[in-house]
């Protein structure tokens, strides 16, 4: 299991690995919003939470489907099928690696990037927090996406088809976590269901994306 | 017995292709699958491997003791020789990946990343990790292809060591390994008879 995580985080900053591809479009995203939207920083630091949020889902659809195609397509993944891991593990090891390299990231630069959005002061940690509870969901829920798709080729549209309608709950409460903490208010309602849809997803998706996995392989 | 595989049929993209074979290994067997193209000789070998579920019949092995190796051969281009052996010695925890570095003479390649590697150099270093794996039943899928005549004796040695200290392989294969111990298994008799009603109407006539 380390082994598969270790080598997945090697493959992903080595050349060709798409590391940095997340975060180099959360950053196109962020800075050109305000361009587009013009300079009225109050109306920016308004929307900032969302846009900041929006784009951080964005970055995260965008790596998805590496997760299995690759080792779909040099024949990894059946030799990791055939090995002693259960699937159930693998796919676990695959949503870490994909947290830990797109999703981990985002978290720490969306602070960073909030600055240019002129997002309020109070907001920032609320910002990181929602983010760091949200993101494993979206990587989770991404995984089980990949997995359905796996043997697809170009599957890449359809699993943002499939998987977009399923991360809108968690960008709803994320989102929300981060405006009311951004304008002061209580944030104790949307932050407990944005930790429930993470707990949620980590502990039943992980099954459902081994179950679709097996049938793939067929 | 090592394996032992009871009455299997097997179909491909859900046309069976296959029926009634049965096939037994023991300690230092080798049994090489023949037939022509399209017979079934991979789905069979991902049957076995339970990549796949059978049509019918069964397959009776030790708990992990099989390994699997197909087509396509699994490395990474990014990592190098040996982080691609570490990786799977790591997996199927072992640890030693020299023996198998010797056996397929890649120690000069051994700090090249994969992706320098030739057609012929990724395919002894696909069946290097058979080595590593500790398995003792190897189910190799048309292993010598792309290898020259000095790699496929090379594979030849490796297959008649494992055989010697007690493994044993189902090698489907249309090529001469030089194996003479191995038996062979025509699989062309076992050929799925063609479904007998193809028209819906066919069922009410």
């Amino acid at each position: 299991m380390i082994a598969l995580l270790t080598r997945d985080m090697r493959l992903a900053v080595r050349a060709g690995g798409g590391f940095g591809l997340g975060l180099a479009f959360f950053l196109i995203v962020v800075v050109l919003v305000p361009f587009g939207v013009g300079p009225q920083s109050a109306l920016l630091s308004k929307i900032a939470p969302g846009i900041l949020w929006l784009g951080a889902l964005l970055a995260c659809l965008l790596s998805l489907d590496r997760i299995f195609a690759l080792d779909h397509e040099d024949g990894s993944l059946d030799l990791l099928a055939t090995a002693p891991l259960p699937m159930e593990g693998i796919v676990s090891v695959k949503a870490l690696a994909h947290w830990l390299t797109t999703g981990l990231p985002l978290v720490l630069a969306a602070p960073v990037l909030g600055v240019l959005l002129n997002l309020p002061g109070p907001g920032f940690g609320w910002l990181l927090l929602s983010l760091a509870l949200g993101t494993p969901a979206l990587s989770v829920i991404g995984t089980f996406g990949a997995a359905l798709t796996v043997g697809l080729k170009r599957g890449g549209l359809l699993l943002s088809l499939l998987v977009l309608p399923l991360y809108v709950p968690t960008l709803i409460f994320g989102a929300e976590v981060a405006r009311r903490g951004a304008e002061g208010l209580d944030v104790t309602t949307p932050l407990a269901l944005l930790a429930g849809i993470t707990c949620g997803t980590i502990a039943l998706l992980p099954f459902a994306s081994a179950a679709v996995l097996r049938v793939n392989l067929r | 017995m090592m394996l032992r595989v009871t009455d299997m049929g097997v179909a491909r993209g859900g046309v069976p292709v296959l029926e009634g074979v049965s096939l037994a290994l023991g300690p230092g067997e080798a049994l090489i699958l023949r037939g022509p193209n399209g017979i079934g000789k991979t789905t069979l070998l991902r049957c076995i491997a339970g990549l796949q579920p059978p049509l019918a019949g069964h397959v009776e092995a030790a708990p992990e003791s099989l390994v699997y190796a197909g087509h396509a051969d699994g490395i990474k281009s990014a990592l190098t020789v040996e982080e691609n052996l570490a990786f799977w010695a790591q997996v199927f925890g072992t640890t030693d990946i020299s023996q198998a570095i010797d056996t397929f003479a890649l120690g000069p390649l051994a700090t090249r990343p994969a992706g320098a590697l030739s057609a012929g150099q990724k395919r002894r270093l696909g069946l290097a990790r058979l080595l590593v794996t500790g398995r003792a039943v190897w189910l190799l899928d048309e292993p010598t292809v792309s290898l020259d005549v000095e790699a496929v004796a090379m594979f030849a040695g490796a297959v008649r060591g494992h055989l010697a200290s007690g493994g044993a392989a189902l090698i489907a294969t249309h090529i001469d390994l030089g194996l003479s111990e191995a038996r062979i298994l025509d699989l062309a008799p076992y050929r799925a008879a063609p479904l007998a009603a193809d028209d819906f109407d066919g069922v009410f006539l």
